[in-house]
């Protein structure tokens, strides 16, 4: 352990860089400064998350990196951090894209780059100490302070609906998060707590639950987001610039299935029981349902926001299996997403600088000009399909061994649906990338270049090794993650 | 002797009406325009107010009777509306001077108009509450039409003197009833008196009901705040600035008192009213919001939000309410100072900002500007980490507090519609092309630099010490 504030300093230093940014004259030359500037700032939070990593206990299942001072005088908030196995991955994603999503957009944004910039960092400040707030206030705090930066990030950068998007994607999930402030509220009047780790163990009324676990519901059912609650996500990841899609798909859509892991299993267990049913009914009609959608779409990003949804189908099953299987195979699902999709969506950037479209039908035969683009393309689209070897199938796997000990419904339902991801995922890649080249307008298309290496290489190594070698990831979160367990069924068995 | 003349001085209200006289013969006895020197003036005698107030000063004298109290609550208010009232008076000076209304009559009867607001805060009487009501009132009628050239400043004035006539009659009306069924005029006898009955007999409802009526008037909560977006409108800007700053402070303080303290026992009679008035507030002012075009219409609505929220924690009726509406009313105060000082500020074409589409194109021309716009809107909208949002969360812990389930449900909807129209302004500065050339020119003078660094300071850093004013507000009593 390290005897120092690591983990303020990794919530901090972005917006301190940030803010180093702001000070900084936008003009054409200093336009560089910034942008190295929020390189560098994100790059080394990345170095000190992995250190985190590097110094993290594994046999210790409650929260490390503690650090605790009183905030608030006449309640018992607190500024209490920490982060124990089922944070540590979360944050590790986050500060890993957050310097690929500003690589990605070097040169693809033009107007107003110190904004942007700024954006990112703060962004980067909020996820991370979301993540790891042990202090419910604070969660709240930077859950909601997430809104911000991303609604401008959708509507000053975005496609052309971009404010449509963004209003949308801002009020929708509003709405989910202020009932949440009211269940937190309900939650401190009944135990005068604002301790995560205090309300894991504490023992709500059966119909303080029910209505608890139904606020929580909504803030994170439209987060992750569930069926029928998604229909923000589409318009949000089709507007949004490449590097907003990146964070959204690979950071945003999990603050919903960590939520729902922390608070509404970890907190609420017998509402949880209650409500199993209808979290599988959905999120199996999520999986079936937002496959055939995404099979009919002709617009790449589209495609893969609908794919995200039923990825995000099979990270609910697995999280309301709560069993050692479904859990860990809801976070390695999360994580692997995190990196698939994020990467998916800077494939389809990466085609988009060059021709300005998003259409399939435009594309076709790209790997006659761009083998290297349709190698890397390959392996994601396969880490999406869930193929051995790859992070998705070690997620997928672990959630369908899970959901045999609770129903086979379920598991046919999961199975279909990732066999349906195999299909429009296949079907995708055969029309962007086999066949010949019969637009004339992709004749001189470019293969990737040096900039583009720097991102999509490392996220490819990450996805194999994830596949691989799956234990480096399951076993500093295993310990935490059966202390939910065991808390839930305790709960349960009474 | 000399001793007590000098305590009498010091009491703030007797040392606030003599300066001001004081004022008033400078302004009228000097041969130039001496508009700037009674800006200053006024600026002056309400700093030294504050702290004669906050140091406690003159309080062990009579209160005359009982026709005043003293509370922490009430000084909390009373220092609450002096620097509202000095810092809106400093942000206007250069507006008046711009649209060249340099009458030297402004800051004084806006000072005025802060005295009778500090003896309606602290009023114990019937009969002082109304009489600091009117002398407040009177004074924003005139201010209102203080731009006589102007048809709409003169339509102002006229509809808020109607209406505000009209509102005082149901006041009094109201107090002749309670009086005639109770006996007395002093809160604490009322109470006492009060006290006695399990149920208050059909009179003194009809008397609560028309009192309720009268202070939802000027608290403009629906369905009586028809006259506020009109006024709003029709005032020169820097009055709007005024009366959105000021009156509502004192006008909230004054319902809380009234409902808390001589009826404290009959919480079951006001607090439908008084529910009624918070939803309703809360949902037409954050719709009605929507279809503004003109800023000034779109931030009245939004007070009337914001008086929603205040309700409510009227309504929880308990110690976090009282801490959370002072907590609200602080924020209230700093969000309104910082955009009206900014608003004072941005001309286009040589006239100052009305249209909310004029705002176009700003982030372009003046970053810095807009980003602070758009903190406040953020925060206005309650989003953290902002000032606004902190508001809000004491008013909700206060109404779950006494198990408000239902209205607080109903405040964080109503707050994700009002959310809306915050992020319009956001969405015309940052997000619209802008299609025409006109420059839009901030100028803004040092001090009002100053007022509006510190508010926004304010709104922004509260999140890193909150306790500097939480734990004023934990201790008021009211």
């Amino acid at each position: 352990m390290v005897d120092w504030p690591l983990l303020s300093v990794i919530i901090f230093l972005p917006l301190i860089g940030g803010l180093i940014i702001l000070f900084i004259k936008e003009d054409e030359i200093s336009s560089n400064n910034i942008k190295w500037s929020a390189l560098l700032t994100s790059v080394g939070t990345f170095i000190l998350s992995l250190i985190l990593w590097l110094q993290f206990d594994y046999l210790n299942p409650s929260y490390q990196y503690i650090e605790k001072f009183r905030w608030f005088n006449d309640f018992n908030f607190y500024y209490h951090i920490g982060v124990d196995g089922i944070s540590l991955f979360m944050i590790l994603l986050s500060t890993f894209l957050t310097p690929i999503c500003i690589l990605a957009s070097w040169n693809n944004v033009k107007k107003r780059v110190k904004e942007y910039m700024l954006a990112f960092l703060f962004l980067e400040t909020v996820m991370i100490g979301m993540f790891a707030s042990i202090d419910i206030l604070l969660f709240y705090i930077f859950f909601e302070a997430v809104l911000i930066p991303m609604y401008l990030i959708i509507g000053i950068w975005g496609g052309s609906r971009r404010i449509y998007a963004s209003f949308k994607f801002f009020l929708y999930t509003l709405l989910g998060s202020v009932l949440m402030l009211i269940a937190i509220i309900v939650m401190y009047r009944n135990t005068s707590s604002m301790s995560i780790e205090f309300l894991q163990g504490n023992y709500f009324a059966f119909n303080t639950q029910i209505f608890l676990w139904l606020a929580f519901f909504a803030s994170f059912a439209v987060k992750i987001p569930m069926w029928p609650f998604h229909t923000w996500l589409p318009d949000a990841h089709v507007q949004a610039p490449t590097a907003g899609s990146v964070i959204l798909a690979g950071v945003l859509l999990k603050m919903g299935g960590y939520g729902f892991i922390r608070f509404s299993v970890g907190m609420l267990p017998e509402a949880t029981e209650l409500f199993i049913p209808l979290i599988m009914t959905l999120s199996i009609i999520a999986v079936i349902y937002t496959s055939l959608v995404a099979l009919a779409q002709t617009d790449i990003k589209k495609l893969i926001a609908y794919s995200s949804v039923a990825h995000m189908g099979i990270v609910t099953i697995g999280i309301f299996l709560v069993n050692q299987q479904g859990l860990e195979g809801a976070m390695m699902q999360m994580i692997s997403h995190g990196l698939v999709s994020a990467a998916l969506f800077l494939c389809v950037g990466v085609i988009y600088d060059r021709m300005h479209t998003r259409e399939i039908e435009f594309y076709g035969g790209l790997v006659q000009r761009m083998p290297l683009y349709a190698t890397v393309f390959m392996i994601f689209m396969l880490g999406s399909v869930g193929l051995p070897g790859t992070s998705g199938f070690v997620g997928e796997f672990l959630v369908i061994v899970g959901a045999f000990k609770f129903s086979s419904y379920v598991v046919v339902g999961a199975a279909f649906g990732i066999i349906l991801s195999a299909v429009y995922m296949l079907y995708l890649y055969k029309r962007i990338i086999f066949g010949t080249i019969t637009n004339d307008k992709l004749a001189d298309i470019l293969d990737i270049n040096f900039r583009e290496k720097i991102i999509l290489i490392p996220l490819a190594i990450s996805v194999i090794i994830l596949g691989i070698f799956p234990n480096i990831f399951l076993d500093p979160m295993r310990l935490s993650l059966e202390v939910v367990i065991s808390n839930y069924e305790v709960a349960n068995a009474k | 002797m000399l001793n007590s003349i000098i305590n009498i001085i010091f009491i703030p209200e007797i040392f606030l009406a003599s300066t001001s006289f004081i004022c008033l013969l400078f302004g009228l006895y000097t041969n130039k325009n001496s508009f700037r020197q009674t800006c200053n003036f006024a600026f002056l005698i309400l700093l030294s107010t504050t702290v004669l107030i906050y140091f406690n000063i003159g309080s062990n004298f009579a209160n005359y009777d009982m026709l005043f109290s003293k509370s922490s609550f009430i000084n909390f208010f009373k220092i609450l509306v002096l620097v509202g009232s000095a810092a809106s008076i400093i942000i206007s000076k250069d507006y008046f001077l711009g649209i060249k209304l340099i009458n030297f009559e402004i800051p004084i009867l806006l000072l005025f108009s802060t005295l009778g607001m500090m003896l309606m805060i602290s009023a114990n009487n019937l009969m002082s509450m109304y009489l600091a009501i009117e002398l407040q009132s009177l004074s924003l009628y005139v201010a209102a039409a203080i731009k006589r050239d102007s048809l709409s400043s003169a339509e102002s004035g006229v509809k808020y003197f109607i209406l505000g006539a009209l509102s005082s009659g149901i006041l009094l009306y109201g107090f002749s009833l309670i009086y005639g069924f109770t006996g007395s005029m002093n809160f604490d006898e009322i109470n006492f008196y009060l006290l006695r009955y399990e149920n208050l007999n059909l009179g003194l409802i009809f008397g609560l009901v028309f009192v309720m009526v009268g202070l939802a008037f000027k608290v403009s909560a629906v369905p009586f705040h028809m006259w506020t977006p009109d006024v709003y409108e029709g005032a020169p800007n820097s009055i709007t600035a005024f009366f959105a700053i000021v009156p509502k402070i004192a006008a909230v303080a004054l319902i809380y008192r009234f409902c808390l303290v001589p009826f404290e026992n009959f919480y079951l009679e006001w607090s439908q009213i008084v529910i009624f008035l918070s939803v309703a507030s809360m949902f037409l002012g954050a719709i009605a919001a929507i279809a503004q075009s003109n800023i000034k219409r779109l931030l009245a609505y939004s007070s009337i939000g914001h008086i929603g929220y205040i309700l409510i924690a009227l309504v929880a009726a308990n110690d976090d309410g009282v801490k959370a509406s002072s907590i609200y009313m602080f924020s209230y105060m700093v969000m309104n100072i910082a955009i009206f000082a900014i608003l004072l500020s941005i001309k286009v074409k040589n006239e100052y900002l009305v249209n909310i589409s004029d705002l176009k194109g700003l982030s372009k021309s003046n970053p810095i500007v807009s980003l602070s716009i758009s903190i406040i809107m953020l925060s206005m909208a309650g989003i953290p980490p902002f000032i606004g949002f902190f508001g809000k969360f004491y008013v909700f812990i206060a109404a779950i507090e006494n198990e408000l389930y239902v209205l607080s449900i109903l405040g964080v909807l109503a707050s994700v519609i009002s959310a809306y129209y915050y992020l319009r302004i956001i969405k015309i500065m940052y997000f619209d092309n802008k299609n025409n050339e006109e420059q839009l020119i901030f100028k803004i003078s040092f001090q009002s630099k100053v007022i509006l660094s510190l508010s926004l300071f304010i709104i922004i850093c509260f999140i890193l010490y909150p306790s500097l004013l939480i734990n004023i507000s934990a201790s008021l009593t009211i």
